[in-house]
């Protein structure tokens, strides 16, 4: 350990602060895309740190807050099954669907097990052959890499009784759809730093080329995001628009292509649901036609049923960097942590729960 | 979600399984999407895959960019 590690983070910290103070001559609007970088940016203060100009605002990038209730509602359609065991991640356990949650359906006795890896669900496959397994894939462009091998292994141990149901969802085409959409104004972006591992630099161009906007790769701790946020300002001030990567100690430019081609073997890209911003063409992953067996909503004939918002859930705003948590009306009264509504306070990367949970500790002091 | 965790690889065993070490606790992981991995290296870990080799010099380009400022810092001053 380093003694002076801490002492270090600070000097740097003040000086990137000054540096950014210098370059805030005027408002500056950026989005957090990701929702690691949201609790991030709350749990270390920043927001309060920045000068007044410089605005952060958090983005769709919560892949639990994304996931349409309707297809929690399939996903617990599945669970009901006598024969089914429903494996997934345990961030998804408390989302509402419609009628219920996970936990509850898993309470009331249906079989669900929350794994740590995909590759949990095809050891659960293996150790159950009378059950049929169908994992509930949810994620981004970091987890679906590994949703492609769990897919791929289950192929090469030949286990029948292995299905996805998968609810991925793609970065680049729902920042298109933000942008296109034109409902928020936003100056550049901090990119998110994992998914960035697998896809690199290049999915992010048409930002900078079609919408004239920069973006900053960015990492996950309170210097790495100081750092993104001076790198956008200074941009602004050279009068660049690019996309660069300030996370380069863990991103390459060109991605991680090994996972790319497993991923790209495994999945074809659809049109997929996002809460909040609706059907996003090109934004999800299907199973290919080579792997349509272990395809859970097609084997299970799983219909999609659109859900409506709960009352006075604004969580489709907030994911779109429309309105902040509290102006939803039931924000820190009818929807908490302990008792949510929305999707945005379920998970503790959404930002309603950011919001709630350093927000309102902060003493106030969020803008 | 996409929360990713650095660890070092002490062993690799069969079928592109690795045991890593995180701090002190360890755990069976994939190689899978990093198969050029080798025992000592340092890698970033999500869900149970290592998804990208952590290069230790690159990690130490935080500190670069501190001594970097403070150089600057301490010309303007």
């Amino acid at each position: 350990m380093n003694p002076h590690k801490n002492q270090d983070e600070g000097k740097l910290a003040s000086l990137l602060l000054e540096k950014i103070a210098v370059l805030a001559d005027s408002p500056m609007r950026l989005m957090e895309v990701c929702g690691t970088h949201t609790v991030a940016i709350f749990r270390s203060g920043i927001r309060s740190m920045l000068p007044p100009g410089v605005e952060l605002i958090s983005g769709p990038g919560c892949p639990v807050c994304v996931t349409p209730a309707g297809e929690i509602d399939q996903a617990i359609a599945l669970a009901k099954r006598e024969e089914v065991i429903l494996a997934t991640f345990g961030d998804l356990m408390r989302v509402p669907g419609s009628k219920s949650s996970l936990q509850e359906e898993r309470a009331a006795g249906s079989a669900i097990r929350v794994i740590l890896s995909p590759l949990d669900a095809v050891q659960i496959a293996e150790e159950n052959p009378d059950n049929t397994v169908c994992f509930f894939g949810v994620g981004f462009e970091t987890t679906s890499p590994a949703i492609a091998a769990a897919v791929m292994e289950a192929g090469r141990r030949g286990l029948a009784n292995f299905h996805l149901l998968s609810s991925q969802r793609l970065i680049p085409p729902a920042m298109r759809a933000l942008l296109s959409g034109g409902g928020v104004k936003i100056d550049g972006f901090i990119l998110p730093g994992h998914v960035s591992v697998i896809i690199g630099k290049a999915p992010y161009c048409f930002i900078a080329e079609e919408f004239g906007l920069p973006g900053v790769i960015t990492g996950f701790e309170p210097l790495d995001i100081l750092e993104g946020v001076y790198l956008l300002l200074r941009q602004r001030k050279e009068g660049r628009t690019e996309i660069e990567i300030q996370y380069s100690r863990v991103v390459q430019a060109e991605g991680n292509e090994r996972a790319r081609a497993i991923m790209e073997e495994v999945f074809a890209p659809c049109d997929s649901r996002w809460r909040g911003l609706g059907m996003i063409p090109g934004s999800g992953l299907v199973l290919r036609e080579e792997f349509a067996a272990m395809d859970g909503a097609q084997v299970f004939d799983l219909p999609y049923e659109e859900v409506e918002d709960p009352p006075g859930c604004r969580c489709g705003e907030v994911l779109q960097g429309l309105i902040r948590p509290p102006e939803c009306s039931l924000f820190g009264t009818r929807c908490t942590p302990e008792d949510p509504v929305g999707p945005c306070m379920v998970s503790t990367e959404g930002s309603c729960a950011a919001y709630y949970t350093y927000g309102r500790g902060a003493g106030g002091n969020e803008r | 979600m996409c929360l990713g965790i650095p660890g070092k690889i002490v062993a690799i065993t069969e079928n592109q399984l690795a045991e890593v070490d995180f701090s002190g606790v360890r755990r069976e992981v994939s190689l899978m999407l990093c198969p050029e991995l080798e025992v000592g290296d340092y890698c970033l870990v999500h869900v149970g895959f290592a998804m990208q080799r952590l290069d230790p010099a690159e990690a130490q380009e935080t500190l670069k960019l501190l001594d970097q400022f403070l150089e600057a810092s301490g010309e303007s001053s």
